[in-house]
């Protein structure tokens, strides 16, 4: 139902330059043409309206305005999303908080900072270095990735598994809601009276409300980390060599796999020195104090050759340790220069599943005739393979998509799920049919309207409808039984 | 170890259809939690949906039913030489892992190694409608849908009944050792948040009658070369001390006539020194204070520091025990419990009055 309200585009912007600078408000195909997308490039759409506010009350009353007319809005950070969580509505507001780039107030003694949202993930960890402390979670993105972002997709990255994701982080974040009430979810404290709605918002992907400040922790840089990068002949035995050193009582600050195709590529690309030979290479990262980070890395070392490790070195100073990782952090790029284009998945799967998978997914690659290549989070499960492929090649793509799909129904029939840290957006939207089942999206639809009764926030993202969903399966069973059919003809 | 779900979801429908209301209970070891029950809602036990589900060790990820007592979680997870992380208190032999997220209770070490919140990763939950639904999962990193899992995390069982919980579970330090020495509590703020900012292994910071403690865990070449670095005296019974903390059996806590309250605000805070006794635990996060006082005269004090405050033991217990909510967020709450439970079955009234 729409409202009687409704206002189109000139009267929109009219609406928004009244309390931001015109410029802010923008209208015109040429410079709209730069939000059609976020990372995920592959999907693409242009907003009626971008919008670029100054002050939380500007926010305020751009969502007052939106609810009011019943006008869809997509928050946007740095855009750095890769499963199209920010792309535009086409009858939609794009709220960028690119203006909300400051940082508030870094408290060493308590350890904490107060941020806009705009400020960069990494730029956390630049203000807060000279009091000793940094910023716990650290996705690939986060030289350019910004804190409200994080926030919206719960972001990860390498020091997860022993430092926990965004929500482990936070403190707390002041939000607007979708009808424009201005409202803070926690506090200075670790824990706050009545329903955790910060958790509920974190990873909420722009669905329940727009961040306008966060309060995050900070921890104590540490003493000293030292990597070893271990080398090996076979993908099992590589998986063997993650659980033992967890089963072993170590947490590394990061654990992290990458493929023979990876190894290489990303050898070539930045001379880290990796085993060429070696089919699957760790790269498992003790931090802490020093009498800690050295009985660690002797123990893990051993621990590793006992399991069959064919290459071992661990850095003696932080130029090694920054050149072992320059490797795996430069994967993609380096990736990039073997494929014209690549695809990115993000499941995740208990770890118990790591051999059986990648040696599925291989099986699966050669079925769709397309290569892949394996860096990702081991330590946590968190699998990221990249789909090689070239998008100038007809229904190349749609191939890749429908790889893509088979890897994260995977993911979820082993016990995990579809997305460990890029979010669900548009990309995924399909597979959620696969992990949930309509009773629990019901739920979701539900938790999502007692925050935004008319559902202007990010539409048509994160939750599909169960029209869609129903749909999806039971095309899903017909191919199946084709599938079945054919085998059995053929 | 017994899976009731059927039991339990055929109660909830009973309920449903007969509109009764449902009292939530599992080890019944935190009946004095929240506000008073309902008296004519009846009891929903879990007390017999028992048993761990699943436990791979190397995985670092335990599933159990809800009713599983914190004694036997523990017993399981030490023979593999883990733990809970969060240190969940025990109010009792009964206490529940189902009771221990529905309160969101954690012990001493919660400011380094994380609350039960944090180390959820997945909750089977029956609803209002008697549907029960998975959220969330069994690995680490799971972003799909939202958080339903943590949000159970101290909504005291209003929201539905939590029947399976996933959680990580962590490798139990190889050594721990305590730190004390004497100290005013207004010197103890301070010192306690300028060691927890440093990068040393610290995993517990508390001050009570006139003496801080600092908890150190982890390797032992950490442990005994901090030691050696920081001032302190080692402590004998410390694990002892620190069981007695997490279980609120130390001496602090005996007088049980006094109203308890619990200050959760910047962990650096300076509050008003008000008569009464106090004790300091998260590295000054979380506040004990045991005094009369009104829940409206404590709530700007806390404010004021950052933070909430509830009563949590003794006093009133037909008013509001909880930190009062601003009118937006109190409306959103509402919504959010329609939406898990549209007759307002669980819990009525035991976190708010209004909800």
């Amino acid at each position: 139902m729409m409202s009687k309200a409704k206002a189109n585009k000139a009267q929109l912007a009219e609406l928004f330059r009244s309390f931001i600078e015109p410029e802010f408000v923008i209208t015109d195909d040429e410079t709209l043409k730069p939000y059609e997308c976020d990372g995920l490039a592959m999907y693409r759409e242009l907003p009626l309206i971008v919008v670029l506010p100054e002050t939380v009350e500007q926010v305020q009353r751009v969502m007052r305005i939106c609810h009011e007319h019943e006008v869809p809005v997509v928050a946007r950070g740095a855009g750095t999303g890769l499963s199209a969580g920010a792309m535009p509505h086409k009858e939609g507001v794009v709220l960028s908080l690119a203006k909300f780039n400051r940082v508030l107030d870094i408290d060493p003694l308590r350890r904490t900072a107060r941020l806009q949202p705009g400020v960069r993930n990494l730029a956390i960890s630049e203000q807060a270095a000279p009091y000793g402390l940094y910023y716990g979670p650290d996705p690939s993105s986060q030289i350019a990735c910004t804190i409200g972002g994080n926030v919206a997709e719960n972001a990860g990255g390498v020091h997860c598994l022993k430092y926990g994701l965004t929500v482990n982080n936070l403190l707390s974040a002041e939000v607007i809601t979708a009808e424009g009430e201005r409202v803070t979810l926690g506090s200075d404290g670790l824990d706050s009276c009545g329903m955790d709605l910060l958790a509920l918002l974190t990873g909420s992907e722009g669905l329940l409300g727009v961040v306008t400040e966060v309060t995050v922790k900070l921890l104590p840089i540490p003493e000293v980390a030292r990597v070893i990068m271990a080398g090996f002949d076979s993908i099992e035995k590589a998986g063997d060599a993650v659980g033992g050193v967890i089963n072993h009582g170590i947490i590394p600050g990061g654990l992290e796999m990458m493929d023979s195709q990876a190894i290489i590529a990303a050898d070539d690309f930045c001379g880290a020195g990796y085993p060429r030979e070696a089919k699957a290479l760790l790269l498992c990262e003790v931090d802490g104090t020093e009498e800690e980070v050295s009985e660690h890395i002797a123990e893990a070392e051993a621990l590793f050759r006992e399991l069959g490790a064919t290459s071992i070195r661990t850095s003696k100073n932080e130029q090694e340790r920054a050149l072992l990782w320059k490797g795996r952090k430069s994967a993609f790029p380096a990736v990039g220069r073997i494929s014209p284009d690549y695809y990115c998945m993000d499941g995740t799967i208990p770890r118990r599943h790591l051999a059986k998978v990648l040696l599925e997914m291989e099986k699966m690659s050669e079925e769709f005739g397309l290569r892949i290549a394996n860096v990702f989070h081991a330590g946590d499960g968190n699998l990221h393979p990249l789909i090689l492929f070239d998008a100038n090649v007809p229904g190349e793509f749609e191939r890749t998509e429908a790889f893509g799909s088979k890897i994260l129904e995977l993911c979820v029939a082993v016990g995990g799920c579809i997305t460990g840290e890029h979010g669900v957006g548009v990309e995924k939207i399909r597979q959620m049919a696969v992990q949930f089942n309509d009773q629990e999206l019901q739920q979701f639809h539900d938790v999502k309207a007692a925050f935004d009764p008319l559902g202007i926030l990010n539409p048509g993202k994160g939750v599909p409808s169960l029209k869609f969903c129903q749909e999806y399966r039971s095309l899903e069973h017909k191919q199946h039984r084709h599938e079945q059919a054919g085998a059995h003809h053929g | 170890m017994a899976d009731q779900i059927d039991l339990l979801q055929e109660q909830v429908q009973h309920a449903r259809n007969n509109n009764r209301k449902l009292n939530i209970v599992g080890g019944g070891t935190k009946a004095f939690m929240g506000r008073t029950a309902d008296p004519d809602a009846d009891t929903l036990s879990l007390g017999e949906h028992t048993g761990i589900v699943e436990y791979h060790p190397v995985e670092l990820v335990l599933t159990v039913r809800a009713g599983t007592s914190l004694a036997e979680i523990e017993a399981v997870l030490a023979e593999q030489g883990q733990c809970l992380h969060f240190e969940p208190p025990h109010f009792g032999e009964a206490s529940t892992i189902g009771g221990t997220l529905a309160c969101n209770l954690s012990g001493p070490s919660r400011p380094w190694a994380g609350s039960v919140r944090d180390q959820v990763l997945g909750v089977r939950l029956l609803n209002g409608k008697g549907e029960h639904s998975r959220f969330g999962g069994q690995v680490m990193k799971n972003v799909a849908g939202y958080d339903v899992s943590r949000l159970q995390a101290g909504a005291m069982g209003t929201l539905g009944v939590i029947t399976e919980i996933s959680m990580k579970v962590m490798p139990k330090p190889a050594a721990t050792l305590t730190l004390v020495q004497d100290m005013p509590m207004e010197e103890a703020v301070g010192y306690m948040n300028r060691r927890a900012g440093e990068p040393k292994p610290v995993s517990g910071a508390c001050w009570v009658e006139g003496k801080v403690y600092l908890k150190l865990s982890g390797a032992r070449s950490a442990v005994e070369a901090t030691a050696e670095q920081w001032q302190g005296s080692i402590m004998e019974d410390g694990e002892q001390f620190w069981r007695q903390l997490q279980d609120m059996r130390h001496a602090f806590f005996a007088d049980m006539d006094t109203p308890l309250w619990r200050f959760s605000v910047g962990s650096a805070a300076t509050l008003p020194v008000m008569e009464g006794q106090w004790m300091m635990d998260w590295a000054g996060a979380q506040r004990w204070y045991r005094g009369e006082a009104e829940l409206s005269d404590l709530e700007p004090i806390a404010r004021a520091s950052g933070g909430q405050v509830s009563l949590f033991r003794g006093g009133d217990r037909a008013g509001e025990v909880m930190h009062s909510q601003p009118e937006a967020l109190k409306i959103i709450q509402r919504r959010v419990k329609q939406s898990f439970d549209p007759d307002g079955l669980f819990n009525p009234g035991r976190l708010y009055s209004w909800l």
